[in-house]
């Protein structure tokens, strides 16, 4: 028989009530912690919040000075299709706990799915272990910066519809219609759309006394069309990627009109079949903030992560050009007057929008880039401690900005960005109003191959739709065309940036980093930018 | 083991055994209420080290056990995927997965599960992973080589262990399990104008070998300070195997078949049809997945549960396969490819360039003007109808000058086809096996040659170091 949500609550109420104890029929049996998957149980259920303090106070009792512990249930579900076909439905739902523990400024970190009170603690004494080993080869201990402590807390995404609660019929009649609609375009050969849909509910217990419940959802649909040339001789895809994923419920899905942008994009597409290869050169080059926001991703928003530019990533993601900390913050010029860059976790709607980081930390939003200058980086508690003799220098305090955060429960948390985005200009520019103002250039609309190195000066960005525009108007679609630059140069082009109606946010649901990889989602306002003499290339060649 | 190390959550018994994904693929077969169910278990262990400005910074422990229920209701079909193994939730999740099938349009490219099969069986592997302070050891080796050198080692360390079993109502039962290691570092100058790399890539943890991937790390790093800027153009290139791991294995995530006969893909023959029988690139190279490079103790099997095979992709330049799913097969009227799902970009666990004989040093000898690659990064596509990519050299970029490695030289950007420069090749070194993924995860078995080409394509500079 399955059992209730409420009988569930009612079982760990029970539990908490009492002493936790081994023998209790609940926890000795983990089966039954956790009930069935249409029931998952909540992050903030007494029971796990009982457990939670397990794994503290054997952190604790071990030799930690700081321990954290995470539990997360966390769904998702995948509706995919191609032309009129299904390919597939899927329900994805993982629940467990993670422990982290400081011992002697070493870090140790283990994680499990048994959700019983001698697996969690034996996940503790593992970190324990973990946190002991690495002791080793210290250099530097670990220090925390300070937070106020005894965060306690609950945030939830600020949806208007839980998409686990549409029906599966109303996702595929939505996604097939919108198919059906590109495949009425001739030439169109192939079309794949999805929606996928995110819920997180997990809570956090640190040992200094914070306790902190959040809900996170997040929402996306998507759609590719591909036409091919009745020859087998070329083909070409167009997504539509002006729509990006974002923090919200399936109201996004409902707003994001495919089926009323699908002829559009499947038009693009078989005219990008016989649109003109483009010339290389060097062109006043208009971005569309849902191409311009992965370029701000990769060359602003991970070059000011700290733990880049101090060296934790060179084995993977890299190091940065702003570097060293010393050199650069409050002198590096990185772009003109009219750049201005925030990190910020409050926008509503935003894929980083949260409540507290993993850390407990409450998230302001910081100037990063103000007026073209370098102001500061992104920092976890950790990392804050070493900028410590330059923010004393400056009268700031020594702070993390909440930039901690784990994938899921299995994973130790680090350094991710919050929503890195630019600042709109204070005039009433549009896409439409700077393309009329352009005189001869290209302006690209969507986010197609990227590239950076592992510093992030050398970039190479291509896009969805390259449009030609000559004398204020767009004259024609280009292809196999994508922009190179070395990014000081890049932002030091920056002429004019749109105004406030223009702002848009892009995001990347899966932006990858560290070892093992994370994924961290993150959103990016942008407003369209016009960089001037930008080096283009061509990207064609004949097999 | 060190007396500081408690024993590892790592212990073999944490991955699901044969009898126990048999257990539990049967309880969710038995609750299942649609007409016919597929149970995929997958079982998993990761212990892993990070280390960083010649420290150990974390390391950390996981366990889980995913069961992924596929009903099927006729040609409508719906998974659910949950860790939550008790019975009620395995049943729950059965039937959720039915109410949606249920609600699904039917799939008229639905292929009927199969039954029984027979696999082959493997090798024996012991699924042992190390303690954390097996790991920190091995750490150790390299940061302080890097510290005596006055160099900054920078790297992470990464165990898995796994099993994975699939079941039907048929009576389809499989079962595999393996083990895989990595080991990967980045030393750099302090100044921070020299970095080397090394990796070392296993099976199991006594195959990695730290000390020679430190030496090699420190050596690449001291050799690649104060690189000069040469002419981004065309030039004869060596490729380490890792460099060459980084783009050859490209050219098998674009052999779907089905892509390739309607007209998107490379793989595409102007006019119509595909290009299985028609010489794509120099006559030595062959490419293959073999479950042999990649053993595991129960045999492999793909995503329907078809035991895997040897596939050669690519025989002396020739196209011989592409990746022919269930349904393409039958419509196309050729058996299915059973190369398996996952790494690769869907080309299955392993791959193998074949390799010759040329040595590093006779490739660099025979050179009068050349550049020498230890790996790429940030490798992103650019265009699918010449599997064009583009990406950057990194940790060990040289100048070649008359038979001899000469000095340093800045990061390239390149815009290149893995079809393009082995239609140049020069020469062929033997394959070794490479970590050639650019996460540097614990995975699939890469086997790559050093190999020498003309006229690879840098198309700009770079700053990075």
């Amino acid at each position: 028989m399955t059992r209730s949500r409420r009988d569930f609550l009612k079982a760990g109420a029970t539990v908490a009530a009492g002493s936790l104890v081994a023998t209790s029929p609940l926890l000795a049996n983990p089966a039954r912690v956790v009930p069935p998957l249409a029931d998952v149980p909540r992050a903030d259920d007494p029971a796990i919040k009982a457990l939670m303090q397990v794994a503290i106070d054997t952190a604790r009792s071990g030799g930690a000075s700081y321990a954290d512990v995470r539990v997360a249930a966390r769904r998702q579900q995948n509706v995919n299709t191609r032309d009129r076909i299904v390919q597939g439905v899927s329900d994805t739902d993982t629940y467990g706990l993670g422990v982290r523990t400081l011992v002697d400024g070493a870090w140790g970190f283990a994680a499990t799915s048994r959700l019983d009170k001698d697996s969690v603690a034996n996940a503790a004494k593992a970190a324990l272990g973990q946190a002991r080993a690495n002791r080793a080869s210290q250099l530097r201990p670990v220090e925390l910066a300070p937070t106020p402590g005894n965060q306690v807390g609950t945030w939830t995404s600020p949806i208007e519809v839980d998409p686990f609660t549409v029906a599966i019929t109303d996702k595929v009649a939505y996604l097939l219609a919108a198919n059906e609609a590109a495949l009425k375009v001739k030439g169109i050969r192939n079309v794949n759309s999805s929606m996928f849909f995110l819920r997180e509910e997990k809570s956090l217990m640190t040992s200094d006394g914070s306790y902190i419940v959040q809900t996170i959802y997040r929402t996306s649909p998507s759609m590719t069309v591909t036409a091919v040339s009745p020859d087998f001789r070329d083909f070409q895809s167009v997504q539509g990627n002006e729509i990006a994923p974002m923090g919200l419920g399936y109201e996004h899905v409902t707003n994001s009109k495919l089926a009323e942008h699908a002829p559009r994009w499947a038009e693009l597409a078989v005219q990008k079949l016989s649109a003109k290869p483009v010339e290389p050169g060097r062109y006043d080059l208009l971005l569309h903030p849902s191409n311009l926001w992965l370029t701000v991703h990769e060359v602003i928003a991970h070059p000011t992560e700290l733990d880049r530019a101090l060296g934790f990533e060179a084995n993977y993601a890299g190091t940065s050009f702003i570097a060293p900390p010393k050199d650069v913050l409050g002198k590096l010029r990185i772009g003109t007057d009219l750049l201005n860059i925030v990190g910020d976790r409050e926008q509503k709607g935003s894929l980083g929008a949260i409540g507290w980081d993993d850390e407990a930390v409450k998230p302001v939003k910081f100037d990063i880039i103000k007026n073209g200058m370098f102001v500061d980086y992104q920092t976890t508690r950790e990392q804050a401690t070493m900028m410590a003799d330059y923010y004393r220098s400056v009268g700031k305090p020594v702070r993390s900005y909440g930039c901690s955060y784990a994938q899921s429960w299995a994973d130790v948390q680090f350094q991710r960005m919050p929503n890195v985005s630019m600042v709109p200009g204070t005039n009433d520019d549009t896409w439409e109003s700077m393309i009329a103002k352009m005189d001869k250039g290209i302006a690209i609309v969507g986010d197609g191959s990227f590239s950076i190195d592992q510093q992030r000066y050398n970039g190479q960005f291509a896009g969805q739709v390259f449009y030609e525009v000559k004398g204020g108007k767009i004259v024609g679609q280009l292809k196999d065309v994508a922009y190179q630059f070395r990014t000081p140069e890049f932002w030091k082009s920056l002429k004019a940036i749109g105004g406030p109606r223009s702002y848009h946010l892009g995001g990347a649901f899966g932006d990858a980093k560290g070892q093992p990889g994370q994924s961290n989602s993150v959103s990016h306002g942008c407003v369209p930018s016009l960089f001037q003499q930008v080096n283009i290339i061509n990207t064609g060649r004949t097999a | 083991m060190s007396a500081l190390a408690p024993r590892s959550l790592f212990a073999p018994a944490t991955i699901l055994s044969r009898a126990e994904a048999q257990e539990i693929a049967q309880r969710a077969l038995t609750n299942s209420p649609a007409p016919e169910t597929r149970v995929s278990i997958n079982s998993s262990a990761r212990a892993d080290t990070r280390f960083a400005l010649n420290q150990v910074t974390t390391s950390g422990e996981n366990s889980d056990t995913q069961v992924t229920i596929t009903a099927y209701d006729g040609n409508r079909a719906a998974s659910v995927n949950t860790n939550r193994l008790d019975e009620a939730s395995l049943a729950a999740a059965a039937r959720q997965a039915y109410e949606i099938a249920k609600l699904v349009p039917p799939n008229p490219e639905r292929m009927p599960e199969l039954g029984a099969q027979s696999f082959p069986a493997l090798q024996e592997r012991v699924l042992s992973l190390p303690t954390p302070a097996e790991r920190a050891a091995a750490a150790k080796i390299v940061t302080e080589l890097a510290r005596k050198n006055e160099l900054i080692a920078t790297g992470f360390i990464e165990c898995r262990a796994g099993a994975s079993a699939l079941a039907n109502s048929k009576g389809l039962f499989a079962y595999d399990s393996s083990s895989s290691v990595t080991m990967t570092s980045t030393v750099r100058s302090p100044d921070g104008t020299g970095s080397g790399w090394a990796c070392s890539d296993g099976n199991s943890f006594d195959e990695l070998d730290p000390a020679t991937l430190a030496a090699t790390a420190v050596q690449k790093a001291r050799d690649s300070r104060s690189p000069v800027a040469i002419e981004p153009g065309r030039y004869t290139t060596i490729l380490e195997p890792t460099a060459t791991g980084n783009l050859v294995q490209l050219i098998v995530g674009a052999m779907q078949a089905r892509a390739a006969d309607e007209g998107r893909s490379f793989f595409t023959k102007p006019g119509g049809g595909n290009k299985i029988g028609l010489k794509v690139v120099d006559e030595r190279v062959t490419l293959v997945a073999d479950p042999d490079d990649n053993p595991s103790t129960g045999g492999g099997f793909d995503e329907d549960g078809q035991p895997l095979q040897k596939v050669v992709w690519i025989e002396n330049g020739v196209v011989k396969n592409l990746n022919y799913d269930r349904y393409w097969a039958q419509k196309q009227g050729v058996q299915p490819t059973r190369a398996g799902g996952g790494g690769f970009r869907g080309a299955g666990r392993s791959l193998r360039m074949m390799g010759g004989t040329s040595s590093m040093a006779e490739m660099v000898k025979g050179t009068e003007r050349g550049v020498l690659v230890t790996r790429f990064w940030y490798i992103r596509p650019v265009d699918a109808r010449t599997i064009l990519y583009t990406g950057l050299t990194r940790d060990g970029t040289f100048l070649i000058e008359n038979g001899k490695v000469t000095r340093p030289i800045k990061n390239f950007r390149y815009n290149e086809s893995p079809i393009f420069f082995l239609n140049n090749l020069e020469a062929m070194g033997p394959s070794v096996r490479v970590n050639a993924s650019e996460n540097l995860g614990a995975g699939g078995a890469v086997f790559m040659p050093a190999i020498k080409v003309r006229d690879f394509t840098f198309s700009s500079l770079s700053d990075a170091v």
